[in-house]
C-alpha cells in the first residue's frame, strides 16, 4: 500500500501534476476529523476523534497528527495514515491551541482557564513544566530556529517570550487588546501577532521584541467590529502574509516587504485558521459558521473552491 | 517605592535621567509598584421574595472586583505592578459617609462604589473624594450622567437610556412599531418609562397605549384574569414593560388578551451581562467566575470586574499608579477595554459613561446584541445607545 502511494507520488511529480496532499480539519461540534482531498475538492471521509476537537498539528515527519480534544482534556496522537489513535498526551484542562517545536519532540499547550502553558515531552508522554503566563493564554507558536516559544494572553494583552532551553519567560511585550494568533517568518526574524479587538496585525522584531509595524484592516462594506483578525501565516519567502479576519469573512493578503494590505479575499463565514499546502501554492481556511473550508489559489490570489466538511470546522493541518 | 522615586525626580534634574532608567529596569526586575483600590458597599436588607425561584444574592459585585484583581495581578507579575483590593462593607445601620472618610484613606485613590443612586454623589462631593476616582457599578440613572454628573465618577453599567435604545433598535428591526407601554408604580419605573419614550421618539416608534399597573402583585391569585382585562386595549405590536423590581412584569407573558411579545424589564430584557452570553470569549470568563464564586456572574459583578480591569489596563499601559495619569488615559482615545462583548469598551469623555454593547436576553437564550447591525454612527456605533455628545447635558471638564 505504502509503496503504491509512493509510486503514484513519484509519477505525479514527474508528470508535473499537482501532488495529492491530504487536508485534515477538526470539527468542533461533530467530535470528528474531516479528511479532504483538496485537489479533487472533495471530502473523502469523516472520522470520530473525541469530544470537541479544536487545535491540530502534524508532526514534522508527517507521521502523526496531534489533536486537542478539549472536552476530553487531552491531546490525542493519531496515526496520520490509518487515522487510528495511538496515544494521548497530558495536556492539562481544556486544551485548545498548541504548538510543536521544529524538532518535533515538544508540544506547548495553552491552558486558557488556568493562565498556564504546559510543556509536554512527546516521546515520554509527560508534562515537563507548567509556565505561568498572563490571563487567558491562546495563540502559541515556536520559532523555526528553535530559539523561542511565544504565547499570547488575551486578557493580559501580552506576548510572552519563552526560552525553550529553560522553559522560562525571558521577556514580555505589550500588544493590542485580545491578541489571538501568532506566526514567525521563516527566517525567525519577525513575529506577526493578530489583535482580535483592535482589528490589527502587529509585526514584532524578534531581536528587540518591539512592535515595528501595526497594520489596521479596513474592508469596504464591513463594520469595524466584524473585523476580528485571528489566524496568521507567512509564506516561506516572506513575500506575503495572510490573516483570517473572523466574522468579516475575508482573508487579508499582506505584502510582507511593504506591510501593505494588497487585497481581501472573500471566503466562508467566520474564518478562523489557515494552513498552506506543502508547496505553498494553495491556502486552506476553516470557516467556523459556514461549515466549510475555502481553497485559495495563491498564484492567481483567488478563492477557487469551498468544500463542505461538517459542523464548526476549527483547526487545519496538511499532510503531503 | 514609586513615591520616593518621584520625590527624587523632583529633587534634581541631573539625577532624573539615571533614576528614570533605573525605574524601568526595576519594573522588569520585579520591583513592585502598588495600585490600591477600595471597594465600598453597604449591606442590604433581604427584600421579601416575589417568588421562590431566585435566591437573594448578598455579594453581587465584590466577587467581580476580586476576579479582576486576580487578573490584574497575573498581568502585574510581568510589569512589576501589584494590585490591592480593600473591601469595605458598611453594616446595615452604618453610615456610608463616615465609613468612607475613615476607612478609605489617602492611599486608596481608586474606589469602586456599589451603592444606590442617592449615595454616589454625596460621596463624590466629599472633600476627601476630590482627589479620587470613583467607579459607579450600581446606578443606571440618566440624570447622574447628565445634569448631576460629577467629574470624579465613571459609570460602568449602561444607563436607562442605553437600555431603552437597545430595546428600541431591536423592535425597529422586528418592525414592532406600535408599543403598549406598561409602567409600574415606583419612581424607577417612571424613569425607565421616560427613557423608553425618549427611545421611541429617537427611532420613530409609536407608543399607542400607555397604562400604569395598579393591580395586585400576587400572581397566584389573580394574574390570569387581571392581565387579560388590563391588556384589552387598541391594537399594538409589542408590550413594553417598565417594572425594575420585578413586582408584576413576569405575569404579563402568555396572559395578554392578544398574543403579543413582552419586552423591557421582563420577557426580552436589556442588560450589561447575562448567563446566556457566550460569544467573544465570554465562556472563559463565565467559567472562571463560576469556579470562583459558585454562582453565575450578575450585572454588578460584571460592572465591578470592568472597573478594576479598567484600572489595571490603564496602569499596565501607562506604567503608572498616579490617579490623574490613569484617569487621563482612561478618557483618551487610546483606551480600549476588553469586555467580552466584541467591541473594545471605552469611556465617553463627556459624561464618564462606559460605552458598551447591550445584551438583549431571554431567560434561556441570548436574542441579540445592540447596537443592532444597520444603526450607524459617524464615530462609533456604540454611541447610537444612550446620550451622545451633542445630547448630553453633563458639564464636566476632565
Amino acid at each position: 500500500m505504502k509503496k503504491n502511494i509512493l509510486g503514484l507520488f513519484v509519477t505525479a511529480v514527474l508528470a508535473g501534476v499537482a501532488q495529492a496532499e491530504t487536508v485534515f480539519v477538526t470539527l468542533e461540534k461533530d467530535n470528528a476529523l474531516a479528511v479532504v482531498d483538496p485537489i479533487a475538492g472533495k471530502l473523502i471521509k469523516t472520522v470520530e476523534i473525541g469530544q470537541r476537537p479544536r487545535g491540530i498539528v502534524i508532526s514534522p515527519d508527517n507521521k502523526f497528527l496531534y489533536v486537542a480534544t478539549s472536552d476530553d482534556n487531552t491531546i490525542k496522537i493519531v496515526d496520520a495514515e490509518t487515522l487510528k489513535e495511538v496515544g494521548q498526551l497530558p495536556s492539562g484542562d481544556d486544551p485548545e491551541t498548541f504548538a510543536i517545536n521544529p524538532a518535533g519532540d515538544r508540544l506547548y499547550v495553552s491552558n486558557e482557564d488556568d493562565s498556564l502553558v504546559t510543556v509536554i515531552d512527546i516521546q515520554q508522554k509527560k508534562t515537563i513544566k507548567q509556565i505561568k503566563v498572563g490571563v487567558e493564554p491562546e495563540g502559541i507558536t515556536a520559532s523555526p530556529d528553535n530559539l523561542w516559544v511565544v504565547s499570547a494572553s488575551e486578557t493580559t494583552n501580552m506576548v510572552h517570550w519563552i526560552d525553550p532551553k529553560t522553559n522560562a519567560i525571558v521577556e514580555n511585550t505589550l500588544v493590542d487588546p485580545r491578541p489571538r494568533a501568532l506566526g514567525f517568518t521563516a527566517d525567525s526574524r519577525q513575529l506577526w501577532v493578530t489583535s482580535e479587538m483592535a482589528g490589527t496585525l502587529m509585526v514584532l522584531d524578534v531581536k528587540t521584541k518591539q512592535i515595528i509595524k501595526t497594520i489596521p484592516f479596513d474592508v469596504q462594506g464591513v463594520t469595524r467590529d466584524k473585523i476580528q483578525p485571528v489566524g496568521v501565516v507567512i509564506d516561506k519567502d516572506s513575500k506575503r502574509g495572510y490573516v483570517a479576519l473572523g466574522p468579516a469573512n475575508r482573508v487579508a493578503v499582506i505584502n510582507a516587504r511593504t506591510f501593505e494590505v494588497e487585497k481581501y479575499l472573500l471566503v466562508g463565514q467566520r474564518v478562523w485558521n489557515l494552513a498552506f499546502s506543502p508547496d505553498q501554492k494553495r491556502l486552506y481556511t476553516t470557516n467556523g459558521t459556514s461549515n466549510d473550508i475555502s481553497i485559495i489559489d495563491l498564484d492567481s490570489q483567488k478563492v477557487t473552491k469551498s468544500v463542505g466538511v461538517g459542523t464548526y470546522p476549527w483547526g487545519v493541518a496538511v499532510k503531503p | 517605592m514609586m513615591r520616593s522615586i518621584n520625590l527624587s525626580l523632583q529633587a534634581t534634574i541631573g539625577f532624573l535621567f539615571i533614576i528614570h532608567l533605573l525605574s524601568v529596569n526595576f519594573v522588569y526586575a520585579g520591583a513592585k509598584q502598588t495600585i490600591n483600590i477600595a471597594y465600598l458597599t453597604q449591606e442590604q436588607k433581604v427584600p421579601p421574595p416575589l417568588s421562590n425561584l431566585d435566591a437573594f444574592i448578598k455579594d453581587k459585585g465584590v466577587l467581580g472586583a476580586a476576579l479582576a484583581t486576580d487578573d490584574n495581578n497575573t498581568t502585574g507579575q510581568f510589569t512589576g505592578q501589584q494590585f490591592v483590593l480593600k473591601k469595605v462593607i458598611v453594616p446595615l445601620d452604618g453610615n456610608v459617609i463616615d465609613t468612607f472618610n475613615k476607612a478609605i484613606g489617602d492611599q486608596y485613590p481608586y474606589v469602586v462604589v456599589n451603592l444606590p443612586s442617592d449615595a454616589i454623589n454625596s460621596i463624590a462631593d466629599l472633600p476627601s473624594a476630590k482627589q479620587k476616582l470613583l467607579f459607579d457599578v450600581a446606578t443606571i440613572d440618566d440624570v447622574l450622567r447628565n445634569e448631576q454628573c460629577r467629574n470624579n465618577v465613571l459609570h460602568l453599567l449602561p444607563n436607562r437610556a442605553m437600555r431603552a435604545d437597545a430595546l428600541a433598535q431591536y423592535m425597529m428591526k422586528k418592525r414592532w412599531n406600535k408599543w403598549f407601554l406598561v409602567i409600574g408604580a415606583t419612581e424607577e419605573d417612571r424613569l425607565f418609562a421616560d427613557a423608553l419614550r425618549r427611545a421611541a421618539k429617537r427611532f420613530g416608534m409609536k407608543i399607542v397605549e400607555e397604562k400604569t399597573w395598579e393591580h395586585t402583585y400576587d400572581a397566584r391569585r389573580t394574574a390570569q384574569s387581571d392581565v387579560a382585562v388590563f391588556t384589552q386595549v387598541d391594537d399594538y405590536d409589542v408590550l413594553v414593560v417598565a417594572d425594575e423590581q420585578g413586582r408584576f412584569g413576569e405575569y404579563l407573558e402568555y396572559r395578554t388578551w392578544n398574543a403579543r411579545p413582552v419586552i423591557g424589564t421582563q420577557g426580552l430584557i436589556a442588560t450589561a451581562w447575562h448567563r446566556t452570553h457566550e460569544q467573544w470569549g465570554s465562556v472563559q470568563i463565565q467559567t472562571r467566575f463560576k469556579e470562583q464564586a459558585g454562582r453565575w456572574m450578575e450585572e454588578p459583578d460584571y460592572a465591578a470586574y470592568l472597573a478594576v480591569r479598567a484600572i489595571g489596563e490603564a496602569a499596565t499601559r501607562t506604567q503608572s499608579n498616579d490617579v490623574n495619569r490613569l484617569k487621563d488615559y482612561m478618557l483618551s482615545d487610546a483606551f480600549a477595554l476588553q469586555g467580552y462583548k466584541g467591541n473594545p469598551l471605552s469611556f465617553r469623555p463627556w459624561d464618564g459613561q462606559l460605552r458598551q454593547p447591550v445584551l438583549l436576553a431571554a431567560p434561556r437564550s441570548l436574542v441579540a446584541v445592540a447596537p443592532i447591525e444597520g444603526f450607524l454612527h459617524p464615530k462609533t456605533e456604540l454611541d447610537t445607545l444612550g446620550y451622545d455628545q451633542s445630547e448630553s447635558t453633563c458639564k464636566w471638564s476632565k
